[in-house]
């Protein structure tokens, strides 16, 4: 078997963001259910943590791509 | 450079990699005749013929072309231009507005029949954007504050321990000009690359599994085909996605080099 460790490295940063992102739409479900008013504020808050926990898996990726 | 798309069969499957995002020119041989540059001019042509299009001969009663153009620019103006930016939001409406549909046009042509690359899978582009609102978000605050004290704010957050400063003030330093634009660039990039990979990867699977000896292998190949229509759908989803979230950390940045206070 071949490959290279970078991708095994990539594997093992997704699961940090993972958790996040999930930990961030549980928040935000459970905001909007008491409070269904304040979805318009929830949301872009939401997808903000959203973008910044992904980023990291992102960062993953690519050095999983550049470090070979 | 090899060409996992051209070489199948003969040694085993190729998996898909980093050299399949290298397309040679069309015509000539000129970098400027390449696949993502000409989609890059087609997608200026197509965005500002389709909401010149729809601007013009306004009326009360909006046509349908109108209405379209209306719904999206008035959600980039009301639900990322006011709610973010706040009361100064109106200056901002038009950069927000062009880089919302330029990036999702660019994105939507990853999953389009018969273009099917996504632009912004190709580290220049989303790195030329995010040059944009690198310089535009840094000139706002300058002008705004003056250099001294907008990197005074910065770097020195009132309401924290002095000996923090030493942790505190590289970092936020950092923040602003450094991984601010690296985060935004690169996650661009990584989700167009990542979900193109993805879909060729199956495509790829499927084609393989069909071309082989073993019937059962040729079975099965139904499935990645399958997965490739279902990834298809879900990129959709998150090239949209991306195109929002792309300018709504535009409008925070510029929201936060307008505020009084970091």
């Amino acid at each position: 078997m071949t490959g290279t460790l970078g991708i095994v490295g990539f594997g093992l940063s997704t699961i940090g963001p993972g958790i996040a992102i999930g930990l961030i739409f549980a928040a935000y479900i459970n905001g909007v259910a008491r409070q269904p008013e304040a979805r318009s504020i929830l949301q872009p808050l939401a997808f903000l943590g959203f973008a910044l926990a992904e980023a990291l898996a992102i960062l993953g990726l690519v050095l999983a791509f550049v470090l070979k | 450079m090899r060409n996992s798309l051209r070489s199948s069969t003969d040694e085993g499957f190729v998996p898909p990699d980093a050299g399949d995002f290298i397309l040679p020119p069309i015509f000539g041989d000129s970098i400027l005749t390449t696949k993502p540059v000409i989609l890059v001019f087609f997608s200026v042509f197509l965005v500002s013929t389709l909401f010149i299009a729809s601007s013009r001969k306004a009326s009360i009663i909006p046509s349908k072309l109108q209405f379209a153009g209306e719904t999206v620019y008035g959600f980039i103006r009301n639900e990322i231009g006011q709610d973010v930016i706040g009361s100064e939001f109106r200056r901002f409406v038009p950069f927000l507005f062009t880089i919302f549909t330029f990036i999702l046009t660019n994105n939507l042509f990853g999953i389009i029949p018969f273009i099917q690359f996504p632009t912004m899978s190709r580290i220049g582009f989303p790195v030329a954007i995010t040059l944009f609102v690198y310089f535009t978000y840094h000139f706002v605050a300058i002008r705004k504050h003056g250099l001294l004290k907008y990197l005074k704010d910065m770097c020195f957050m009132p309401g924290i321990p002095k000996f923090m400063y030493l942790i505190q003030a590289p970092l936020e330093f950092a923040t602003y000009f450094l991984i601010r634009p690296l985060t935004l660039a690169m996650r661009l990039f990584g989700n167009m690359f990542a979900g193109h990979l993805l879909l060729i990867l199956f495509t790829l699977g499927g084609e393989y599994l069909l071309h082989n000896d073993n019937f059962i292998l040729q079975l099965f190949s139904v499935f990645s085909f399958a997965f490739s229509i279902v990834f298809t759908f879900f990129e959709f989803f998150v090239q949209c996605l991306q195109a929002y979230i792309f300018t709504l950390l535009s409008a925070l940045y510029i929201a936060g080099a307008l505020a009084d206070e970091h």
